[in-house]
C-alpha cells in the first residue's frame, strides 16, 4: 500500500485469548440461550461490543463473534442463537453447562457502541438475535440513569422467538418497545405483523429532523433493507450504525 | 454471499494491527471514500477474509490465516489511520 499513512494508535492492552468459566446458562427461547461467564481478566466493556469465541478440536479451530448481552458493570453474558448447521453455536446452546470452560477474547469493537454522552433520541432496530447488543444498550441506559428517549422496533418470526420478552414487556421510563411478528401472530395480537418496511418505519421511527441516532442489528438482509430505508427517509448515514450478522437468521 | 460489517472482524484487526481498529478511518484507493473500518463490507467465507469498499466494491484488505501466520494485503487502501 504505497503512500499509505499507517498511524497505529498504541493500545493500552493486547487482545489475548483467555479462559472464562460458565457460571450459568439460561433458556431464552427454544433455540436461544444466555451464557453467564466469569472472565478473570476482564477490563470492562461498552454497550454494543462483542467477544470472539474459539472452540478447538485437535488441530481444528473454529472462531465466531458473539455480542455481549449485559450492560457495562454487569458480569459478561452472551446470548447465542442456535444455527442448526453451525460449527460453534450448537455446542454453546446445547452442550455447555455451568462450570465448563470457554476460550474467548474481548471486548472487541468501538464502532457499534453507545454511551450516554452520545445522546439520542435513540432508534434501536433488531432482527431476531440482533436484539442482543441493543439489550446491552438498553440496560446501560437504565443503569447509567440516562433519560435519552428510546424507540425499539424488534422483528421476530413468532412470539415464541422473542428474546428477553419479559424484560421488554416492562421497559424503563422513556423506552417504547414495538414488536413485529413476520410469520405467525397469536390470536388478539396487537403489534405489527409484517416485515419492517418504509411504511412501518414511518410510523415508528423518530422523524429525521430530531437528529436521532439509529442502531440496526440483525441478519444482513434485514440490516441492509432497514438502513437503506432510514437513509432514504432523511437519516444521515453517519447516524445509522449497523451490525450485520450474515446469514438469514430469524426475523 | 452475505457481507458482514468491519466491526465483526474487530478481533482479527486488533490481532494484526495491535490496537482497536473499528473506529479508525480508512480511505479507498479506488474511489477515495473515507469510512470507519467498522462500516466496511467484510466477506468472511471466502478463502480468507476479504474487506471491500461499500461504495465501489473495490477490495481494500485481504487477510489469510495459514497455521499461526496471518498474511495481510492492504493494496486497495489509500490510507488507514
Amino acid at each position: 500500500m504505497a503512500g499509505t499513512a499507517l498511524r497505529g494508535r498504541l493500545s493500552p492492552r493486547p487482545l489475548l485469548w483467555q479462559v472464562a468459566k460458565v457460571l450459568a446458562v439460561a433458556v431464552e427461547t427454544a433455540s436461544v440461550r444466555t451464557i453467564m461467564l466469569d472472565v478473570p481478566d476482564w477490563p470492562g466493556h461498552q454497550a454494543g461490543q462483542h467477544v470472539d469465541i474459539r472452540l478447538t478440536d485437535g488441530d481444528y479451530v473454529a472462531e465466531r463473534s458473539y455480542s455481549i448481552a449485559s450492560a457495562p458493570g454487569e458480569p459478561v453474558a452472551l446470548t447465542v442463537e442456535r444455527i442448526d448447521d453451525g460449527e460453534v453455536s450448537p455446542y454453546l446452546t446445547d452442550e455447555l453447562r455451568a462450570g465448563d470452560e470457554l476460550e474467548l477474547r474481548g471486548p472487541i469493537g468501538g464502532y457499534f457502541v453507545w454511551e450516554p454522552d452520545d445522546g439520542g433520541p435513540l432508534l434501536l432496530l433488531a432482527g431476531g438475535s440482533g436484539i442482543v447488543p441493543l439489550r446491552s444498550i438498553l440496560r446501560h441506559r437504565e443503569r447509567a440513569g440516562s433519560t435519552v428517549p428510546v424507540r425499539l422496533l424488534y422483528s421476530s418470526r413468532t412470539l415464541d422467538d422473542v428474546i428477553y420478552r419479559r424484560e421488554l414487556d416492562e421497559p424503563a421510563v422513556g423506552v417504547e418497545v414495538f414488536h413485529t411478528l413476520t410469520r405467525h401472530q397469536p390470536p388478539g395480537w396487537s403489534g405489527y405483523a409484517r416485515r419492517v418496511d418504509a411504511a412501518l418505519l414511518a410510523e415508528v421511527a423518530w422523524p429525521a429532523g430530531m437528529m436521532p441516532l439509529a442502531y440496526v442489528c440483525g441478519p444482513t438482509s434485514f440490516v441492509e433493507a432497514v438502513s437503506q430505508t432510514l437513509v432514504q427517509s432523511g437519516y444521515p448515514p453517519q447516524r445509522v450504525k449497523t451490525e450485520r450478522f450474515g446469514g438469514t437468521g430469524g426475523t | 454471499m452475505d457481507a458482514v460489517d468491519g466491526n465483526a472482524i474487530g478481533g482479527l484487526l486488533h490481532e494484526v494491527f495491535g490496537s482497536e481498529m473499528t473506529t479508525t478511518v480508512s480511505v479507498c484507493g479506488t474511489c477515495g471514500t473515507a469510512r470507519q473500518v467498522g462500516e466496511l463490507a467484510v466477506y468472511a467465507h471466502a478463502p480468507g477474509t476479504v474487506v471491500r469498499c461499500p461504495s465501489c466494491d473495490n477490495v481494500l484488505m485481504v487477510f489469510v490465516k495459514i497455521h499461526d501466520r496471518t498474511c495481510v494485503d492492504l493494496m486497495g487502501l489509500a490510507a488507514l489511520g
